[in-house]
């Protein structure tokens, strides 16, 4: 059997099958193309995923992987190509058809129904007859055999919504297996999970594995991929470019082999001079709709010219804290103190945060960060819509809005360089690099920055690094909330790590790795999954 | 006994008014369950009515009235459901507007035949809904209390109240003891979940408003060939909006919305039996009062003493794949 | 990403496409004419000549199109901040109260500041009552669909109790107000140029349609021109960004809905002071939901709404002629049309984005000869 050559990679292509099986291969894409208006989602993928193995796809951010799986299951067409389940060729036109052929599918943000119980989403679209009593006995018998088979246990009657992450994705996962699904397709499914919840999950595809299914498993994180998969094949914008054996290669090769180039994982940064305390929060405690505390006694400074990481698995406070610290989100207790003053109860708000010197680019620019309807330079506005320099008097001057817009667009180096151009029609990069120009170029004093390279292009991310770097060397505090555990390492000079609304610990990356910060996120909450 | 006899009246009273309420609340509650936002409900109610009071009109019977009532609102709602589901438009526009057409085509329609202002002839008994007498009520009305209350309460209401009351529990059970029930309220919530367990988004969907329509023409044709025995232009007088806000404050579930539509009727006849009385420090109730008693009541439910009112989580919101 | 809409020229998207859809409102309309046993082309025609076909009709044509103006804007300035007003007729006809009011009792101010005050009155109690609905959505969350189309009838019913029993001529059987005095009316064009010794057949046509003009520029300005009108697109194009900018869009909310009531009081100035002198019942008649037509179809910009009104001022003046022509297409035929209007302007503006993207990509793929 060939290592990781080319000639694998072009067998691979080709469809020989090299493992000397006589079963055909689970599932064959050949030649599969999706275009989407001008973007070639897919050009002319071929994977061939063979029986009983756990296959990876690996790739960037855009990279093509979840449109190629949700052809696979059905949610959309393929422009050309083929399809084969089991050496048969099939037409997959809906999830309908994509079941019947055996296929399932876990997707990244769960499809399940809040307010249902856990019966009534594993039982939809396949309740066995028009009355639920019907089928429901059935289906609890199957849930209980599951349970005991893979160990998937969940109380039938428990309302999803009040599920923990994990179990939710478990309740997913019989979806599927209640389906009758033999090829389990998992699209990310640890972005939402603890390591150690990954870890049980990974175990539970082990045993799935065993059981001769197979199992497609898309991640953009290497360490998955070489500790689980037999198999795994990189795509990179839109075309799948090479597929090796997972225990032939490694991370380096992988993520050459996703970018194109070689990777720089570090960004180059000198030491820093953290000066005096900038920001300071004292037992915060914030609570959400329902009155839960997201936020559950927080107590950290933040001092001028530091990077503060803030790592956590998504969901455990996180964004609640940045909204809290930029006025956003109201405390239910607690103080804020900024440059040694506490902000009174009717100052938190983002107005008066901005006017503190305190500049926000949130975790999600489509939702929050930009007005997407709005020409470019009405967006970098946002916030600072009241300021003079867009013009005195009652009216805005048109000339100041376009060349402010342009100012900031040259600094950092927003492309096309078209101030009146529709926020929307920007990629992902330069819409942050618009955000962050609109917050960095008020020369702000504290700097919160929210998963600042999320659906970011490789060449906008190191970009985006340096300037933060750069605001922090400027003497500026940096508040930096990511789930990127590489950007998180990469770019803080002190991490403390949120878990259940806490901070669970704080170290120097000097001093920690991604297993002592992962024991640190999984932190004493971990409810018993 | 005075007071007995006219709490009897009011209540019967009650349920009659109520009626037309019941019906539009459960086909708005069919249509947002789903997630389809349905401000047309005034609108259909007048279709309905009309083209009831056309079909009865023309046949004398009061099946034709029926059919054409139900099968022109059913129409109007595959309109509304086109616009909103295929057309991904503003469901509120899309209601608004067709409330607009109904209430310029019933109107339009109606004087073009008969010139009398867009009124329709005064239909004959023989094409209307009667009372209908359960057995055994001479019998027991000589019965103290118990006999007045079976004779007005609960006997000698026409089909269509009768229909009305039935389709409470019988949205209940449909929406929860149901495979239709099951998927229609996880499409409220997360079209996407059903959409990739398999099921079609779309057909549910057109499904819901279809039954919408069935309901909410049946509340117009009770307007008709129960109440009033003819048409009349702009008839409706804002039930279709007072149903949906009785929708939400009984946060989109049959049996509060029974209740809330009740109370309406209760205390609409209420008020109608206080005009002209006269109230210890008010003085005569004017009548612009007691007509504008209804609407007030609404913005006061809606002004939120009933705290947040979550609607379905995909309600009014267009499904679309996402990339 | 959601599915794109077809990419189409800019000339097509702000002048094609929303020519296609008004045309496709009329010609269902045209059906609906023919259904009832008439001659749609008739029927144009006498609608067109009743409007334009002289002075007098352009005159009564302009009347009504100041009156869509006003409404059209009401409607529009809340489009822009994400709200739907359907409750301008209930605005409108409350302003009609604070124009009396002050007309009735401020006779001491001097000279046509009385009018002024008058149409400042209007302003206020339109704004006033549009402001309810719109704190109840702020603050309590109350769908202003709804509180604001209850509010129509409780305008009604507030109207009609006090043209009945509080402000009724004294005497008189019908339920209006005295007569103003003079110097609390907006002037008629024909009456100015009169003056000037040019003689114009009477119409109601007044200086109101000068002040729609003003609103038109100002609501401009306001919206595309100023801090507040930033704020109230941000809130109407994304709440949460517009809260993470520092902006309130509680109080934008009422903000907004009090400019839209006081626009919609410029309708009282064009009708109760600019022509019937007196404040008589439902006065408005249906011109509140004209606006919501208005300004869908001037796609709630000014120099749109300008238009529109224009054109469902000759529908409602050709409706007037049209009716007396054909008895049997009523004055409910114009309400069909505006529906209709309502429907693919509105809620079907891109049905027919495909056909016509197909349509000039055929004409454009010729080869040249």
């Amino acid at each position: 059997m060939a290592g990781s050559s080319p000639a694998m990679t072009h067998n691979a292509r080709m469809g020989v099958r090299n493992m000397g099986d006589t079963a055909p291969p689970a599932i064959e894409l050949i030649g599969v193309d999706k275009r989407f208006g001008l973007v070639h989602a897919n050009n002319s993928v071929n994977l061939i995923v063979e029986r009983g193995l756990i296959h990876g796809v690996v790739g960037e951010n855009g990279a093509g992987k979840s449109t190629l799986m949700s052809i696979l299951y059905g949610f959309y067409e393929a422009d050309r190509g083929e399809i084969r389940v089991n050496g048969q060729p099939v037409r997959i036109r809906s999830s309908r058809e994509a079941i019947s052929h055996g296929i399932g599918m876990v997707h990244q943000h769960f499809m399940l129904v809040p307010p249902l119980s856990v019966l009534e989403n594993v039982m939809l679209g396949a309740e066995g007859g028009p009355l639920l009593s019907a089928g429901a006995g059935a289906i609890r018998k199957r849930l209980g055999e599951l349970g005991r088979e893979y160990g998937l246990v969940v109380d039938p009657d428990a309302i999803v919504g009040e599920l923990s992450v994990g179990l939710q994705q478990r309740v997913e996962i019989l979806k599927a297996l209640v389906r009758g699904a033999e090829i389990l397709v998992l699209d990310e499914p640890t972005a939402v999970l603890t390591p150690a919840e990954a870890d049980q999950l990974f175990e539970m595809l082990r045993v799935l594995k065993r059981e001769n299914k197979t199992i497609i498993f898309i991640t953009h994180k290497l360490r998955e991929i070489m500790n689980l998969t037999d198999r795994v094949s990189v795509m990179r914008r839109g075309e799948m470019v090479a597929t090796f054996d997972t225990a032939k290669t490694s991370p380096p090769e992988l993520a050459d082999a996703m970018v194109g180039r070689k990777v720089i994982l570090k960004v180059e940064k000198g030491p820093a001079h953290p000066g005096a305390i900038a920001l300071e929060a004292r037992d915060l405690v914030v609570r959400d709709d329902r009155g839960v505390a997201r936020i559950d006694g927080v107590s950290f400074a933040l001092r001028e010219g530091e990077i503060l990481g803030v790592a956590g698995v998504a969901g455990n406070g996180q964004s609640e804290l940045l909204e809290a610290l930029a006025g956003i989100r109201p405390l239910s207790s607690g103080e804020i103190l900024i440059g040694g003053a506490p902000v009174p109860a009717q100052e938190r708000n983002p107005h008066h945060e901005r006017l503190r010197g305190v500049g926000h680019v949130p975790e999600d620019r489509h939702r929050v960060g930009l007005v997407m309807p709005f020409e470019a330079c009405e967006s970098a506005m946002l916030g600072f819509h009241r300021e003079a320099v867009y013009g005195k008097g009652l009216c805005y001057s048109r000339s100041a809005i376009v060349s402010d817009a342009e100012k900031k667009m040259d600094a950092f180096d927003v492309r096309p360089r078209a101030p009146l151009l529709k926020t929307a029609n920007f990629s992902g990069g330069n819409q942050q690099k618009i955000v962050l120009a609109r917050e960095i170029e008020r020369n702000p004093k504290i700097l919160l920055v929210g998963q600042p390279t999320r659906g970011v292009d490789i060449g906008a991310i190191e970009f985006i690094h340096k300037r933060i770097v750069a605001q922090r060397d400027a003497g500026k505090a940096v508040l930096l909330v990511s789930v990127e555990l590489d950007e998180i390492f990469a770019l803080s000079d002190r991490i403390i790590v949120l878990c259940g609304g806490r901070i669970t610990g704080e170290r120097r990356p000097e001093e920690t790795d991604a297993q002592d910060l992962g024991l640190l996120m999984a932190g004493v909450s971990e409810r018993a999954a | 006994m005075e007071w007995f006899n006219a709490f009897i009246v009011i209540f019967a009273s009650g349920i009659r008014l109520a009626t037309p309420l019941i019906l539009a609340c459960l086909a708005g509650l069919w249509s947002e369950r789903s997630g389809v936002v349905d401000i047309g409900l005034e609108g259909k109610i007048l279709v309905g009515a009309f083209a009831s009071a056309v079909g009865a009109t023309f046949t004398g019977s009061v099946w034709m009235g029926l059919a054409a009532g139900l099968a022109s609102t059913v129409v109007f709602s595959l309109i509304h459901g086109y616009a909103s589901i295929d057309q991904r438009a503003n469901q509120i526009v899309s209601g608004t507007a067709i409330n607009m057409v109904a209430d310029g085509l019933t109107a339009l329609i109606g004087n073009a035949i008969w010139s009398q202002g867009g009124r329709t002839p005064q239909l004959p008994a023989s094409a209307q809904f009667g009372a209908i007498e359960f057995p055994f009520v001479r019998e027991i009305s000589g019965v103290p209390i118990i006999g007045p209350i079976y004779e007005h309460l609960i006997s000698g209401y026409d089909l269509v109240t009768y229909t009305a009351f039935l389709m409470a529990p019988l949205t209940y059970w449909a929406l929860y003891s149901t495979r239709f029930g099951l998927r229609l309220r996880a499409v409220g919530e997360n079209p996407a979940a059903v959409d990739t367990a398999g099921v079609s988004v779309r057909a549910i969907r057109y499904s819901a408003v279809i039954i919408c329509g069935l309901l909410v023409g049946l509340a117009g044709i009770y307007l008709v060939l129960s109440q009033l025995s003819y048409f009349q232009p702009h008839m409706s007088a804002g039930r279709g909006f007072i149903a949906l806000a009785a929708l939400v404050f009984a946060k989109w579930r049959p049996w509060p919305a029974l209740a809330t539509c009740l109370l309406f009727g209760f205390l609409d006849a209420l008020a109608i039996r206080l005009q002209g009385v006269e109230l210890p420090i008010i003085g005569p109730v004017p009548v612009q009062a007691i007509e504008a008693l209804p609407y007030i009541l609404t913005v006061i439910l809606l002004a939120g003493f009933i705290g947040k009112a979550i609607p379905p989580r995909a309600s009014g919101i267009p499904y679309v794949k996402e990339r | 990403m959601s599915a794109p809409l077809k990419p189409l020229p800019a000339w097509a998207d702000v002048a094609l496409i929303p020519l296609v859809n008004v045309a496709a409102a009329f010609v269902i309309s045209g059906f609906v004419v023919l259904a009832i046993g008439e001659n749609p082309l008739e029927a144009v025609q006498s609608l067109v000549l009743g409007a334009l076909g002289d002075l007098e009709g352009i005159g009564y044509t302009l009347f009504y199109a100041t009156s869509f103006i006003f409404t059209g804007l009401s409607v529009a300035i809340c489009f822009h901040a994400g709200l739907f007003n359907i409750g301008t007729e209930g605005q409108a006809y409350i302003g009609g109260l604070g124009a009396a009011l002050v007309a009735l009792h401020f006779g001491f101010l001097p000279g046509y500041s009385l009018a002024v005050a008058a149409i400042i009155g209007a302003a206020v109690f339109g704004a006033a009552f549009a402001a309810i609905p719109g704190y109840l959505q702020a603050y309590r969350d109350s769908h202003i669909v709804i509180t604001t189309i209850m509010f129509n009838y409780i305008a009604s019913a507030i109207m009609g109790y006090v043209l009945v029993n509080v402000l009724r001529k004294p005497g008189q059987m019908n339920a209006e107000t005295e007569p103003f005095r003079d110097t609390a009316l907006v002037p008629q064009f024909h009456e100015i140029l009169a003056h000037f010794g040019v003689a114009w057949p009477v119409t109601p046509f007044n200086l109101s349609f000068l002040l729609a003009l003003l609103c038109c520029l100002a609501v401009w300005l306001l919206i595309w021109r100023t801090r507040l009108g930033y704020e109230i697109r941000t809130v109407g194009a994304n709440p949460t960004a517009a809260v993470y900018g520092g902006i309130s869009p509680a109080r934008v909310t009422v903000i907004t809905t009090l400019l839209s009531g006081g626009l919609a009081g410029g309708v009282a100035a064009n009708i109760i002071l600019g022509d019937q002198h007196r404040l008589i019942l439902e006065f408005v008649g249906g011109f509140g939901f004209v606006g919501i037509a208005v300004a869908l179809m001037g796609r709630a910009h000014p120099v749109g709404i300008i238009l529109a009104a224009i054109l469902f001022g000759v529908l409602y003046q050709g409706g007037q002629a049209l009716s007396i022509d054909m008895p049997k297409i009523s004055r409910d035929m114009i309400v069909v049309i505006q529906g209709l209007v309502v429907l693919f302007a509105g809620a079907l503006e891109h049905m027919f984005r495909r056909p016509v993207a197909a349509l000039l990509a055929r004409r454009t793929a010729q080869p040249p000869i």
